[in-house]
């Protein structure tokens, strides 16, 4: 009975952490999201940093025509393994509005690796004006933004079909299998194999671009995640050992007292 | 020895002098050093200290998450990113704060639910009690303003739906619920309002728990057995020997928060809170925080609105008066045959109305809530009165040394043996 009383309130402890998630869990969206295998899954796993690079090749030349990412600064690049002359490089590419200068007018002038992405329209009403009244989201943090994750992005990604009979869509709005309520406002993004040239000569299929490119949102939405997990394993590694010097020092006090409470 | 001083036995001549005039090192002593303490506490006992590390963590967290965080809508979400993106360790401080708050609700309630199994609750610590149940009332009020912080999707609809709970009190309701937003909506003016609180909050908590760890230091501690020390022999001074226990304790709970943090540090949030609020997209479902579902169950389980925020407000007013609804003279579970299984079927009870929180308010959810709210209010009004009557309770041990201590008190054969091998 003694030891049911602490082992219940550990269960309590436990319960409460896997009661929380059904909601957070719960599946909004109508088909079944496929569970995806990539490299940063689990608690061990890293960055695959041509993947992220790829990735980072299709947001540029497919999604930031619509979609912004105002979270990131081209100095972020280098840790998806760009060389400080790459990142400045890229930076430089985008026309980057400043201003005002002193005769009180904005102007533009080349990026600098410090300069957040350059977002694709000037406000939010630029925005739906140009696709059709719906707003692209931000995708600064989208992996962690939707229920599922990177294995939802992915399946979004590649998930547009034809309407099963019976299903009208609305007017320029797209079928998808994997969103909630199916009728997407987002054209399909990736329409073909070699829609981008990949300068490391992967072969640009529908599929490796949809699996790089939710690669690199998972990193942009987690930049810290590598670090983050490593110095949970080092913490957690000494915790352990300091826990079990810890409870032979108790022990060790303990036994003055000749014979530990029966609890 | 001057006059008018302290009588300090401190040796240090540095420290005697402080402690004569102002005994604070006397006083340490006294209450965590050699503070009489029952010698039979299990590991639940360590879940008070834990809560005051909990608290000194969110604190200092907290601290400096605020010289980061720019409490503006226009502002909130991206400077909450920021933090996670470009202040050194930003993200660790931000997911230490943000899972410091549930393992403050785990810890929190596991140390409740020890008061409600070995009866702590009763005289003489029934003051010691309503304190700890202020300071459960002022945490909820905290995370809930906290979670609001962030400005995300469910920080602005979470903040609406709870602000307009005060709406259904008669008469002032409305006038209540304005003055909570600063004007006629949750907007810029409420997310000012509640980063002020979420500041000053917890130093009111701090308040709290000062008083109410003087009432236990006014009282002592109960035990496993929820019978008095009888003298010495019942009791250990405090250190070395629960401050080593704690510690062992305190290492375990340590070991899983960096879990959470390191590894799963959004599993116990909600997605949409990574989506910036947006008043004019709502939620397909609002879900509070984890540690409200069963709350946020209760309140849905009443068909009225009035009714059912009174019934919510209820479930924790009830704990204040719980003193004289248990009019058991047993405290200790162990010795009430009948209470021990009202009291376990109690705790299931809770983690079904946690479940039933998180379901949509449809069909049979609704009956489930409604039973488990019931049962949640019938423990404490019905059975717990009603068993005090009718409940025969095991007979108590004699003290706590004679139950605890192998080979202590009437010796049985085996145990006299044993007891010059004994190990902790």
């Amino acid at each position: 009975m003694r030891v049911t009383t602490l082992k219940a309130a550990i269960l309590a402890a436990a319960l409460s952490l896997g009661l929380a998630s059904p909601a957070a869990r719960a599946a909004e969206s109508g088909a079944e999201i496929p569970n995806t295998k990539f490299s940063f899954d689990g608690p061990f796993g890293t960055f695959d940093r041509g993947e992220l690079q790829r990735g980072f090749q299709v947001y540029k030349e497919v999604c930031a025509a619509c979609h912004s990412m105002h979270l990131l600064s081209y100095r972020n690049l280098r840790d998806i393994g760009l060389s400080e002359a790459e990142v400045t490089a890229i930076a430089a590419s985008y026309q980057i509005p400043d201003g005002p200068n002193d005769n009180g007018e904005m102007f533009e002038r080349p990026g600098r690796p410090s300069d957040r992405f350059r977002r694709p329209f000037a406000n939010d009403a630029a925005a739906r004006a140009a696709n059709n009244g719906a707003l692209p989201p931000d995708l600064s943090v989208i992996v962690k933004a939707r229920q599922g994750g990177a294995d939802y992005i992915k399946a979004l990604l590649t998930g547009y079909e034809d309407p099963p009979e019976g299903v009208t869509l609305m007017e320029g709005m797209y079928y998808n299998k994997y969103f909630a309520g199916h009728q997407i406002a987002m054209a399909p993004p990736l329409t073909g194999d070699g829609q981008v040239q990949w300068g490391d000569g992967t072969a640009a299929t529908v599929d490796r671009m949809a699996h790089d490119l939710t690669a690199f949102l998972a990193w942009a939405s987690e930049p810290e995640s590598e670090t983050r997990r490593a110095m949970g394993v080092r913490i957690i590694l000494f915790l352990v050992v300091l826990g079990g010097l810890t409870y032979a020092v108790k022990r060790k006090i303990w036994a003055r007292v000749h014979g530990d409470p029966i609890t | 020895m001057a006059s008018g001083l302290h009588d300090s036995t401190i040796q240090n001549p540095v420290i005697r002098w402080i402690d004569q005039r102002l005994p604070v090192f006397t006083m340490m002593q006294k209450e965590y050093g050699s503070f009489p303490t029952p010698r039979n506490f299990n590991y639940l006992w360590n879940f008070g200290a834990l809560a005051l590390i909990n608290l000194v963590i969110m604190i200092v967290t907290g601290i400096f998450l605020a010289m980061n965080y720019t409490a503006h809508t226009s502002m909130a979400f991206d400077s909450v990113e920021r933090i996670m993106r470009d202040v050194n360790y930003g993200w660790l401080i931000r997911y230490v704060h943000m899972n410091g708050a549930s393992m403050f609700f785990i810890v929190v309630m596991v140390h409740i639910w020890r008061n409600l199994y070995y009866g702590s609750y009763k005289a003489p610590r029934e003051l010691l009690w309503i304190f700890g149940v202020v300071i459960f009332l002022l945490m909820m009020a905290t995370a809930f303003m906290g979670y609001v912080l962030p400005w995300g999707q469910m920080s602005f609809w979470g903040a609406t739906v709870i602000t307009n709970l005060f709406s259904a009190i008669p008469l002032v309701g409305d006038s209540i619920v304005t003055l909570l937003w600063g004007g006629f909506s949750v907007d810029n003016p409420t997310l000012n309002r509640f980063f002020s609180l979420h500041y000053l909050l917890p130093f009111v908590i701090a308040g709290v728990v000062f008083l109410h760890v003087a009432t236990l230091h006014i009282t002592g501690s109960n035990n496993p057995l929820g019978i008095e020390p009888k003298g010495p022999q019942d009791t250990l001074p405090f250190h070395p020997y629960y401050t080593a226990k704690d510690s062992v304790g305190i290492i375990a709970y340590f070991i899983v928060f960096a879990v959470l943090v390191f590894f799963t540090p959004n599993y116990l949030g909600h997605t949409d809170n990574y989506i910036p609020a947006n008043p004019l997209v709502t939620p397909a479902h609002i879900v509070p925080e984890w540690y409200f579902l069963p709350f946020y169950a209760i309140l849905r389980a009443v068909p009225d609105k009035l009714g059912g925020v009174l019934l919510m407000f209820g479930a924790i007013a009830v704990l204040f008066v719980l003193p004289w609804l248990d009019r058991s003279p047993v405290r200790s579970m162990r010795f009430r045959p009948i209470a021990k299984w009202a009291l376990m079927l109690w705790g299931i009870n809770f983690f079904v109305l946690m479940w039933a929180g998180a379901m949509p308010a449809e069909g049979i959810y609704v009956t489930i809530a409604r039973l488990s709210t019931a049962y949640y209010f019938a423990y404490f009004l019905v059975i717990l009165p009603l068993l005090a009557k009718i409940e025969r309770p095991l007979p108590l041990p004699e003290s706590i040394s004679h139950a605890v201590l192998r080979g202590g008190g009437r010796l049985h054969g085996a145990a006299a043996t044993a007891k010059p091998m004994e190990k902790a």
